[in-house]
């Protein structure tokens, strides 16, 4: 037989890939031309900016003006059918039945073991038609668990792109740029709006503790829906940001991310390093009154046995230096936990850091606690042993975040 | 739907043997048990049925070799009408186009037909496989150890099952280990010459299972079936008067009189499921049936998948219990003859024993190829007992009824079986008229049952009558599913009873007594 | 006549790794080998002017690091090139690639299932512990579970705890692992047949097992376990062929004093009293050295070169049924330019990797049947590589050499040996194959040299053409190989030990059963093994 002829399928015109290792999002020619940086990272895959211009300055934007992060290499799933919510029910942690349609919640969710496997958010666009965000892949898992249900998942990531405005005068912006009765949305609430020919979803929803937004919009109107943002935003100082800036936003609002601040179940190869919601401050997603949901067993035994051995903190160090993984001590002596993030907080002018401690240390022994920075300086290690305190999340809150109805500029 | 007032302490879904057993243990502590079977009677695949007009026979399993001693003695089935006697050992008869080699009393105490060196090299291995099976018996009365935490009553079983190691010896402690996971083809080869001696064995140790004599492992096959027994002695078997119906039977009988009640065409449509607790059953009429423990004794995965259902499990069990590899390769053949059958060679006392059809190893290998790829072998082999012989109720006055288990007809036969089944059905006759010339013209009536039928006839899904395949991956602590391989479910009041769980198939009545050991002990 | 303190018989990696190792011991070693050239099966030989081959072995990852740094190889000239992933060619005119990139990896493999493509990390992770729990266990000595010697109690509590250490679903994997196929281990994680068949061809390399037997997921991880400068997993080749390795073994070996002999055949090894006392060769010259280290498979080993009379029947027996029946064939090919194939894109990275052309579990297991049956593989399994795309010294510019692993092969045909048709006809299987993917193939060959099973053990006296020394089922594993009772390297004959891929941890250019085994020797000799270094931590 002759395996000469070349076939032209779907598949075969995607064999090039491997030539462009960093995908571009749909947003990509216009933040090429903001990257005056050239600072870019790998998120799942895509070309992402560290920085466009200014890292700090980007991080301001967010907190005094509007900030545009393009949040396309999320990964999505779309997911739908009668039995949609009865399918992530038992998937996730929370309780999808009290999730109206129109409405965004923060959820996680867990393998049998109770470790987790990711956390997201989960978008509620009708009745019967979710989207699940979430930082890494789980379509098997996702389809596995189909099994059984009216329902289907199909991952969406390339087909949606996605754009979080965030900042102060992001409202004005969306009012300006003409999505009439976004103002009615409050936090947590989603809604669509027509959009060049489609419709772009925009919930009031963020990673930053900010008053903000999230667009959803199909990737062929991705172009139009950024020149849009930006010409109403360009009297209300909207300006694109990368990654860091959003980071530091985040810390403050006290958000954790995955493989930053635990790692993921279906990465984890050292088996300590699994995590139970419990662990990771998740703890407030487990309902007990709901029905059944994937890890339930192993959650509730691990609390009535007293299994669970570590917690995730809020620590509040003194001095100004950041404690980016550091290690935590009791006494100065005992080693008991380690700093998954660490900044210097503008808003509450505190030395911020999340870390992970083990139990009892940080849950019912939060005396006495420590962290070493190394702080390089000039090619030498500057040791600094610093007293930390455990305190409560979100290190910043502002009120304009859930504001009704938001502020207009 | 209608709910009754009654509270069972145990409800048993599936009358078959394991569901039985399962019962009459329960019953035998004192809880009130009710039976479920979703057929017109019990028995499952251990029936003694009609397939053409006065030929009866045992309908899948047709030889009892590993009834286990604890359930003969816990449900006292002697007193029930189980007998077994010495006398009723049949032997094996390996058929060859070169004449016959049997192997007499419990798997061959004696050898005939065979050399001199071939008698003593069969002698010192049949020793050894005895001994090696020996060390591994324990294990089939008792729960898996629990690898998340063991109790001390399995360190002490464990503990119990080194010093049997020990106890063997040195070297021979050396060649357990490592022979353990060996394939029967090359241990045959080490130790024996005779090709229908060692065909006969690579048949045994691959009957019931996706594996050919050369898969590494398939040793362990062997090791299973000898590590059953029957009347005392390990490895030997009876044809059952009256089939394989009349040892369900006794069961049934010793149920009853311990108090179970026994409802047929009941077939269940779910199990009930309050707050992550089993709480009973819903029948199929609509009836809601409540139970402290239900214990499904059908396959774990139409229990799990069908009767339960997603909701109330996590999906990695569920993806464990999908992936139970349980697609069958044995098919079997009921024929209805005029008279009896003369296999070329074989004396009288050999024809009312187990005829095998497997000249070979390489034969053996041979027939398992193409079940690889969903076809059924060319030349099948085959275990053939002609049961009327010795129980002539089973047949109309001068006819015979033949019963045999033959492999490989793959479950998911890439042509289908509709195409498939008379094409194989041609095959197997060719064997036999091979063996028994003249066989097929006194043929009355076939049925040849294929995986697919008996998945449709006797609720097992992929045909596989282990209910799952019993290799080295799903034994033990994988068996059904790793981490759920102690009879006990993630569902709190649901139990596996069936054949499904460890220890695995054939008529033992093992995994139904372990849980319901378990259950009792749990106090549940 | 002057008495070498030991004496190693085959200059093999694992001979010549364990002569290193003596000899940095203290001890005064001499190997003798029976070919012109040192190397075994890790060799590289200009059959052809311009055109070095890698004429057995041809890619390089369990090679341990340790040993390299211990016997200083890199000084020598060892030099590894990771590879660029892999790829299978499918008969419907496209191809999937492995990246070395984590998300082009991805992209690839969703164009044939978004789902596989997803389920690789579950997978990667699960191997990946496996690998964990194993690797610490190859520069070990197996512990004999007879044995109530603290030492091997110690080693069965270290086996014990590091299994106990595993989460209980952990430890049921490793079970289950174990024993299983590797087909239906991927079952539990892809859909797709490429992708299966794309891992699937780890488990049976070396193996006479095909994808569909049990055991063949623990052959996965045999060739998981080996790294590239700390890449785990990684493959790569030897810059100048694999005889790259032994070259830097033979030099490191000469540069701290030792010895080689080659053309020198050994006929059997010297006994007196029940103690090995040298080596005769095959024109009857005695070599005379306090103990005697064999290189060569079990096999031959005990049943050519020691007398019977000199060991126990219950040894003897064992080493007979030691199994270690050849699967493979090797054609190693000149080209006078690079192949073409249609089915590739521009200048892919896969001529940078390995390439197959067996796109279905069933292919690779129906090429396995045909070995049953006691024939070549109508359909054979490939596991090229073209060196020269990465090493340019190899070949003349421009040109290429290309190796083509072929599986299967068996010992004998029908039951009789090799002949020459055979081997012409088994080649021809391998040419047709490739050139049903590259038009103009057979015109670019400039010369072939074509190893069956026969030609594997004629020249470089691996048994029956095993190029792993013994089949890596569990009944020849760990406490298990090559035999029970004589599982750490030492023999029922005092003084006479074993160092090459028959004993634990088994077959590959390892080099670790050379470096136990020497650790062993020394043991016995209550010599200091400071200068060899403990395995790597795995952290």
């Amino acid at each position: 037989m002759n395996r000469h002829v070349k076939i032209n399928s779907a598949r075969t015109l995607a064999q090039a890939h491997f030539r462009t290792l960093r995908l571009g999002t749909p947003f990509q020619p216009r933040i090429d031309a903001l990257a005056l940086t050239n600072d870019w990272y790998n998120w799942a895959g895509y070309r992402a900016p560290h920085s466009l211009w200014d890292e700090e300055l980007e991080y301001f934007a967010i907190r005094s003006q509007a900030a545009l992060f393009d949040i396309s290499p999320m990964t999505k799933y779309r997911i739908e059918g009668p039995d949609a919510e009865a399918y992530l029910d038992r998937v996730t942690l929370r309780d999808v039945t009290r999730l109206k349609p129109g409405r965004v919640h923060y959820t996680a969710w867990c393998d049998d073991e109770g470790f987790v496997l990711d956390d997201g958010t989960l978008f509620r666009l009708s009745p019967t038609r979710f989207r699940l965000c979430s930082q890494e892949r789980h379509l098997p898992w996702l389809l596995d668990s189909a099994i059984g249900y009216e329902v289907s998942v199909e991952e969406e990531t390339e087909a949606v792109a996605g754009l979080a405005l965030q900042g102060p005068t992001s409202f004005a912006i969306l009012r300006h740029a003409g999505f009439a009765g976004v103002e009615r949305l409050k936090i947590f609430d989603l809604a669509e709006f027509a959009h060049d020919g489609a419709a772009v979803t925009i919930s009031r929803t963020g990673f930053t503790g900010d008053l903000g937004y999230e667009l959803f919009v199909p990737a062929d109107n991705a172009l139009s829906l950024w020149d849009r943002l930006m010409a109403a935003g360009e009297l209300r100082g909207i300006r694109a940001i990368g990654y860091t800036a959003l980071n530091g936003a985040r810390l403050e609002a006290g958000l954790i991310v995955a493989n930053a601040d635990f790692t993921t179940a279906e990465h984890a190869i050292r088996a300590d390093r699994l995590r139970m919601p419990d662990e990771i401050g998740l703890g407030f997603m487990i309902d007990p009154d709901k029905g059944h949901f994937n890890g339930r067993r192993a959650i509730f035994e691990a609390r009535a046995k007293k299994k669970l051995r570590h917690v995730l903190v809020g620590l509040e160090i003194e001095g100004n230096i950041p404690a980016e993984h550091a290690i935590v001590y009791c006494k100065k002596s005992r080693e008991v936990g380690l700093v998954s993030a660490a900044m210097w907080s503008p808003m509450a002018k505190r030395n911020v850091a999340i870390a992970s401690l083990q139990r009892p240390y940080g849950d019912t022994v939060v005396d006495d606690l420590w962290v070493e920075i190394y702080a390089m300086r000039e090619l030498q290690y500057q040791k600094l042993m610093k007293r930390a305190k455990v305190v409560p999340r979100p290190f910043i809150k502002l009120d304009r975040r859930t504001a009704n109805p938001p502020a207009d500029f | 739907m209608t709910s009754s007032n009654l509270n069972w302490d145990a409800i048993v879904i599936g009358g078959g043997h394991n569901g039985l057993v399962a019962a009459a243990t329960l019953a035998k502590s004192g809880r009130k048990v009710l039976l479920l079977e979703a057929g017109n009677e019990v028995g499952g695949a251990a029936r003694t049925e009609e397939f053409a007009p006065g030929f009866r026979v045992s309908s899948v399993a047709h030889l009892l070799n590993r009834l286990h001693p604890d359930v003969v003695k816990t449900l006292e089935l002697e007193r029930h009408g189980l007998k077994i006697e010495r006398g009723d050992f049949v032997p094996s008869v390996a058929l060859s186009k070169d004449g016959p080699l049997v192997l007499h009393g419990a798997y061959g105490e004696a050898l005939t037909g065979a050399s001199p060196s071939e008698q003593s090299a069969w002698r010192d291995l049949r020793a050894q496989l005895l001994r090696y099976a020996g060390v591994l018996k324990p294990f089939l009365s008792r729960r898996p150890p629990d690898l998340a935490g063991m109790s001390l009553a399995e360190m002490t079983g464990l503990g119990q099952t080194a010093l049997a190691l020990k106890k063997l010896g040195k070297e021979d402690m050396r060649d357990f280990l490592r022979i353990l996971l060996m394939n029967v083809y090359d241990l045959l080869d080490e130790q024996l010459s005779d090709d229908r001696l060692k065909g006969l064995l690579a048949f045994d140790a691959t009957l019931g299972s996706h594996l050919g004599p050369r898969s590494p492992t398939s040793l362990l096959g062997l090791y299973y079936r000898l590590a059953g027994e029957i009347g005392g002695l390990a490895g030997a078997q009876i044809q059952p008067k009256g089939g394989m119906g009349a040892v369900v039977a006794a069961i049934r009988s010793a149920a009853e009189k311990a108090g179970v009640s026994i409802r047929q065409a009941s077939p269940v449509a779910n199990v009930i499921v309050e707050t992550g607790r089993v709480v009973g059953v819903l029948t199929q009429d609509g009836e809601a049936l409540r139970a402290k423990s239900v214990v499904s004794a059908i396959n774990p995965a139409t229990t799990i998948l069908d009767l339960v259902g997603p909701r109330e499990v996590d999906t990695g069990f569920m993806r464990k219990v999908k992936n139970i590899r349980m697609k069958g390769d044995a098919a079997k053949l009921h024929l209805a003859l005029d008279r009896p059958p003369q296999f070329a060679g074989v004396d009288d006392a050999g024809h009312e024993g187990r005829l095998v059809i497997a000249p070979s190893p390489d034969h053996v290998e041979r027939a398992f190829n193409p079940s690889k790829y969903g076809a059924f072998s060319p030349e099948p082999v085959m275990e053939i007992t002609l049961p009327s012989l010795a129980d002539p109720s089973l047949a109309p006055s001068g006819a015979c009824v033949l019963s045999a288990v033959v492999q490989y007809a793959p479950y998911a036969l890439r042509e289908g079986w509709a195409a498939g089944k008379p094409r194989f059905l041609e095959a197997i006759m060719a064997q036999l008229e091979a063996y028994a010339p003249g066989i097929g013209a006194t043929v009355r009536h076939a049925e040849l049952l294929t995986p697919a039928d008996l998945e449709a006839r006797y609720r097992m899904p992929g045909g596989h009558w282990h209910h799952g395949e019993l290799q080295a991956d799903q034994m033990l602590m994988s068996r059904p599913v790793s981490g759920w391989s102690g009879y006990d479910t993630p569902l709190e009041g649901l139990f596996l009873a069936g054949a499904g769980s460890h220890p695995g198939g054939g008529i033992s009545g093992a995994p139904g007594l372990n849980a319901a050991r378990r259950i009792i002990a749990m106090r549940a | 006549m002057k008495a070498w303190d030991a004496i190693v018989i085959g200059g093999g990696h694992n001979g010549l790794v364990n002569a290193c190792y003596l000899q940095r011991g203290g001890l005064d070693v001499l190997v003798v080998e029976k070919n012109d050239w040192v190397g075994g099966a890790a060799t590289s030989r200009e059959l052809t002017p311009g055109f070095l081959y890698s004429n057995c072995s041809y890619v390089c990852s369990l090679f341990r690091p340790e040993i390299m740094r211990d016997l200083e190889l890199p000084r020598f000239g060892l030099q590894v090139i990771s590879y660029e992933g892999g790829a299978v060619f499918t008969r419907d005119g496209d191809y999937l690639a492995n990246y070395r990139d984590h998300d082009a990896h991805r992209r690839e493999f969703a164009r044939f299932s978004k789902r596989d493509a997803e389920a690789y990390d579950r997978y990667a992770r699960d191997v990946s512990r496996q690998c964990r729990f194993i690797q610490p266990l190859l520069m070990r000595t197996a512990p004999d579970p007879t044995s109530f010697k603290p030492r091997d109690l110690g080693e069965l509590l270290y086996l014990g705890r590091k299994f106990a250490g595993l989460t209980a679903e952990e430890m049921a994997l490793t079970l289950r692992f174990w024993t299983m196929s590797i087909s239906d281990f991927l079952d539990e994680y892809f859909e797709t047949d490429v992708i299966k068949a794309n891992f699937a061809l780890s488990g049976i390399i070396g193996t006479a097992l095909g994808p569909m037997s049990p055991g063949t997921a623990y052959v996965l991880l045999h060739h998981y376990m080996g790294e590239v400068d700390g890449s785990v997993g990684a493959w790569g080749y030897a810059r100048g062929g694999m005889g790259a390795v032994t070259k830097a073994l033979a030099a490191s070996f000469k540069a701290s004093g030792g010895t080689i002999r080659t053309g020198a055949e050994v006929e059997r090894v010297l006994i007196r009293n029940g103690r090995a006392k040298g080596v005769v060769l095959a024109g009857g010259d005695e070599i005379h050295g306090k103990l005697v280290v064999s290189n060569a498979d079990v096999k031959r080993t005990f049943l050519k070169l020691v007398e019977e009379k000199e060991l126990p029947d219950i040894f003897l027996r064992r080493v007979r049924n030691f199994k270690i029946r050849g699967s493979s064939g090797k054609v190693n090919i000149a080209l006078d330019s690079l192949p073409e194939f249609p089915a590739l894109p521009k200048d892919p990275p896969v001529y940078r990797a390995d390439m197959h052309f067996t796109d279905s579990i069933e292919r690779m297991e129906r090429a396995y049947d045909d070995w049953k049956a006691g024939r070549w593989s109508a359909d054979p399994f490939l596991d090229m590589v073209i060196p020269t795309t990465l090493d340019p010294t190899m070949a003349p510019p421009g040109k290429h050499f290309m190796s083509c692993f072929v599986q299967y092969a068996p010992p004998k045909i029908a039951g009789r040996d090799w002949t020459d048709a055979d081997r012409d006809g088994f080649a021809e299987s391998v040419i047709a194959q490739i050139a049903e993917y590259s038009p103009g193939f057979r015109d670019r060959i400039v010369h072939m040299e074509v190893r069956t099973p026969r030609e594997i053990e004629a020249e470089v006296g691996l048994t029956e053409g095993n190029i792993f020394h013994g089949e890596l089922t569990f009944d020849q594993l760990l406490f298990n190989r090559p035999v029970p009772g004589y599982a750490q390297y030492r023999s029922p004959v005092g003084g006479l030990y074993m160092c090459g891929s028959s004993t634990h941890p088994g077959g590959g250019v390892m080099g670790a059963p050379g470096r136990n085994a020497a650790a062993e020797i020394l043991r016995d000799l209550a010599k200091p093994t400071l200068h060899m270094s403990p395995a790597h931590d795995v952290i």
